[in-house]
């Protein structure tokens, strides 16, 4: 399928999934949906650097905070330009001030793209690993800044107060949603797009083997860089409507090791070789934590989502795809 | 914050203390991650479980912690040794430890953590034991029993592994195995055998090291988190695989974060560990005693 | 004379103490056929890693039709027309047979100016070159579908994909049998006369004997030799560093 027909077909189905939303659901339903779509994008991101170039990133929630608190400083920031005297400097930030979600996402994906930049440029040129136990550490890095920047509200938290209702979308939510539908529809098309071109093999050949992909004269470090800024942004871009979601953003709530354990299980389980997998992941567990929530307990369905992910990488390496794909390859057999 | 030179030596004193609780701590990643290539980040898990083992064991019969945590290693090593075995079948066998490796240890961190969240509860829990409140003063440094014993116990613990990894026939295997395995196979030995050796003393470690964190601070199930910046920061600092050198490096973290805390404010101090970690993983990977 | 094509000026690089390579020269002219040649542990490895850029040596320098090449990543180093098969195959293993070929085609061929290749002509020219070592009806396979030589001669071809100047074959050979040998020998040879400088690293004599319009004998890290294949095996050093092991 071409990539222009594959678009329209994501949007086609955005645009049933919400209108079906709006006809039989209610709010729930699209509080509900938001955080499923949320998880199918950070699930992506993930996938794009961990998935496709074998670089495993446990510090998801550092970036998706990132893209929180970014929005919640230009929120903060605008509330105080209203507060200034009357004057030419304060009647243009008016003009500017408040910033409109829709930029606000784009702020949020650069900022954790640079971080990913940054950390990436000081550790990807070691083993893989390294890597990964600095994006460790990097959560825990960015949540002491955040609790001692009383700016955005330090450990206590920031308060934003969205409007109740936006024109056409109706209920702020159903605006966040279609917001977050959007997000999905770039993560997505950008995951196939890197699968199909030349940056894909790029990246499989690092996850395959970088000194023969150097040797084949594949620019490692380069398409490292560029997984990770992107990976990174796309999670910066989902923490960036987080804020309007709940209202209020404390340090405790964004960094919640759900989202790191989330976003590698979901592709684990989905399968990490193309962009199906974590939409099937996501999708999966994501229903699975929205109803297990309202029926157990939350911390019930992490512990099942934990084992789940243990038991797939031990049982099913390649994960939902792979499984799917090993029983069609015995049915054409047999 | 007023300057002064008894804050300052206090800081210090302190600092050290803390520092050789992380060697303690560190010890076990220095195997597994440092030795036999195991990239094993649930190790904090680990240290955890050992907490609230010597919690309960204290609460319950009253022994002291540090002791119950000795009659437990059989336990932890039996429980690594096992841990090592899913891995190598599923993992290192097949080629696949670099990322799903990792995954599985992620999971195991996580598990291990909401499992104790379940059963526990997110109230702190501490220790009972005739150290745990007293001082001793020598001059103007106070020295916290609290903070002295468990070091003095994890400074025994670090030279007895030191000892049996130099001298004995096992312990110069386990340095052998990730840096020459020709050599291994000269001596006749089976590397998996002597990785899952090693691997149970690793896990083994974090029994003691966990009793030693119960009785230097109260402990909830997410405790565990914080300590894993740490000890990747202290095990790259010291150099992988190197026992001496991890323990430098313990120290200097301890004393850096103390100092932090003191004069900057205890909420900046798990920032130190990360820094120290990207200024050494920047500037000089192969740690403070690499060539 | 004119300049040679590579040229490897005091290269030296040690292990922690252990000396791996102790000043070595070496010049390569455009469309030699060298051999290489020396015991385990020798530096050969080192040497061609030196070369290529997977290790940097510490003094000396390597230049690179004529360009100073010490700095250079190994990527930038085959952009330049320099490649190398790997001693143990290091296939793609994700990747099918036609798509480890495509890889070079894309990153390096397409990196270059001019001609870039697209589509069907990138198609093409993966046949042509898995003709070239008898691997076509291979070309949807999964390396790990394939044999010991298949793997062997996959490494090579994917690094003539390359289009390189030079091409340092390590030791393609070790562990095939007497005619396989032969097929990759006469490979080697017909690559060469399309043009490749090569250099040989191996240790089946008779390959090396075959190949080689000149060989050169490396021992603890020291060149000791270096000249026309027939006489440099009579010579005494040689003989003595050979026998000695």
């Amino acid at each position: 399928m071409r990539t222009p027909l594959f678009i329209i077909c994501e949007v086609v189905v955005a645009t049933v999934l919400y209108l079906l939303f709006r006809h039989y659901g209610n709010d729930y339903f699209f509080f509900a949906g938001y955080t499923v779509l949320q998880f199918v994008v950070m699930a992506t991101a993930w996938n794009i650097l961990g998935g496709y170039c074998g670089y495993v990133n446990f510090g998801s929630a550092g970036f998706f905070a990132i893209g929180a608190y970014s929005s919640v400083f230009f929120y903060t920031v605008g509330q105080n330009v209203q507060d200034m005297d009357p004057g030419f400097l304060t009647s243009v930030l008016h003009v500017i001030f408040p910033i409109p979600v829709p930029i606000l996402i784009v702020f949020g994906g650069a900022f954790a793209g640079l971080v990913g930049l940054g950390t990436g440029y000081l550790t990807l040129r070691l083993r893989g690993v390294f890597f990964a136990i600095a994006t460790l550490a990097l959560a825990v890095v960015i949540e002491t800044l955040i609790v001692n920047w009383e700016y955005v509200g330090g450990s206590r938290g920031a308060y934003i107060i969205p409007p109740n209702t936006v024109p056409v979308f109706g209920p702020y939510i159903q605006y966040l949603f279609v917001l977050m539908l959007v997000m999905v529809i770039v993560g997505l098309t950008a995951a196939r797009l890197i699968e199909r071109s030349r940056l894909g093999y790029g990246f499989a050949t690092i996850r395959d083997d970088e000194l023969a992909a150097e040797a084949s004269g594949v620019p490692t470090l380069k398409l490292k860089l560029i997984a990770t800024v992107l990976s990174g942004a796309l999670m910066g871009m989902a923490g960036s409507t987080f804020p309007f979601y709940l209202g209020f953003t404390e340090p405790g709530s964004v960094f919640d090791l759900s989202y790191a354990v989330n976003s590698i299980a979901m592709p684990m389980i989905g399968g990490t070789t193309s962009w199906v997998g974590p939409l099937i992941g996501a999708i999966l567990l994501g229903t699975m934590q929205q109803v297990a929530t309202v029926t157990i307990s939350s911390v019930a369905n992490l512990l099942i989502v934990g084992l789940m992910l243990i038991g797939f990488v031990i049982v099913a390496p390649n994960g939902i795809v792979g499984l799917w794909q090993d029983w069609i390859a015995k049915r054409s057999k047999s | 914050m007023e300057f002064s030179f008894s804050l300052l030596i206090n800081a210090i004193a302190a600092g050290l203390l803390l520092g050789g609780f992380y060697a303690a701590v560190t010890a076990g990643i220095a195997i597994s991650f440092g030795m036999l290539d195991i990239v094993n980040i649930a190790h904090p898990a680990f240290i955890i479980v050992g907490s609230y083992v010597a919690y309960i064991i204290n609460a319950k019969f009253g022994v002291d912690p540090i002791l119950a945590s000795i009659v437990m290693l059989p336990a932890f090593y039996a429980l690594g040794a096992a841990v090592y075995q899913v891995y190598y079948l599923s993992f290192e066998k097949r080629g696949q430890e670099s990322l799903r490796g990792l995954a599985f240890f992620f999971g195991l961190l996580f598990v291990t953590e909401v499992l104790l969240l379940i059963v526990f509860g997110v109230d702190y829990r501490s220790v009972n034991a005739a150290y745990i409140g007293p001082s001793i003063n020598i001059g103007p440094i106070e020295l916290p029993l609290r903070l002295l014993v468990p070091c003095a116990a994890a400074l025994a613990m670090f030279a007895v592994l030191q000892i049996f990894l130099s001298r004995s026939f096992i312990g110069r295997a386990v340095m052998a195995v990730s840096q020459d395995p020709l050599a291994l196979r000269l001596m006749a030995v089976d590397p998996t055998r002597i990785k899952r050796i090693a691997f149970g003393i690793s896990i083994a470690t974090a029994s003691m090291a966990g009793a030693f964190l119960i009785i230097i601070q109260p402990v909830i199930p997410s405790v565990g988190r914080d300590y894993i910046g740490r000890i990747f920061a202290i095990c790259v600092l010291g150099g992988l695989g190197s026992l001496p050198g991890a323990l430098i490096a313990a120290l200097l973290l301890g004393v850096l974060e103390s100092l932090t805390s003191t004069f900057y404010g205890p909420s900046w101090a798990p920032a130190v560990a990360f820094g120290i970690l990207l200024i050494t993983l920047a500037v000089r990977p192969s740690g403070l005693l690499g060539r | 004379m004119s300049a040679p094509l590579l040229h490897v000026d005091q290269v030296g690089k040690r292990f922690g103490g252990f000396v791996a390579l102790d000043s070595v020269n070496l010049d390569v002219a455009e469309g030699e056929r060298v051999g290489l040649i020396g015991p385990n542990g020798s530096g050969k490895s080192t040497l061609v890693n030196c070369i290529c850029g997977t290790l940097r040596n510490e003094t000396g320098d390597v230049i690179f039709a004529g360009q100073n090449i010490n700095t250079l990543n190994t990527h930038e180093r085959t952009h330049r027309g320099l490649a190398r098969s790997f001693q143990l195959p290091r296939p793609f293993m994700s990747l099918s047979v036609a798509e480890n070929i495509r890889v070079p085609l894309l990153y390096t061929v397409n990196a270059r100016g001019g001609h870039h290749l697209h589509g069907s002509e990138l198609d093409d020219r993966c046949v042509e070159l898995l003709k070239l070592v008898a691997l076509d009806k291979k070309a949807n396979k999964l390396p790990r579908d394939l044999t010991q030589v298949e793997m062997r001669k996959l490494e090579l071809a994917r690094a003539v994909a390359a289009e390189p100047k030079l091409l340092i074959a390590d030791e393609s050979m070790a562990g095939l049998s007497h005619s396989e040998v032969e097929d990759i020998v006469a490979l080697l040879i017909r690559l060469n006369q399309r043009g490749i400088t090569i250099i040989m690293i191996e240790h089946i004599m008779s390959a090396v004997m075959t190949f080689s319009q000149r060989l050169v004998v490396l021992v603890s890290g020291k060149k000791i030799a270096d000249g026309k294949p027939d006489e440099v095996i009579k010579d005494q050093e040689v003989v003595g560093a050979y026998l000695g092991q």
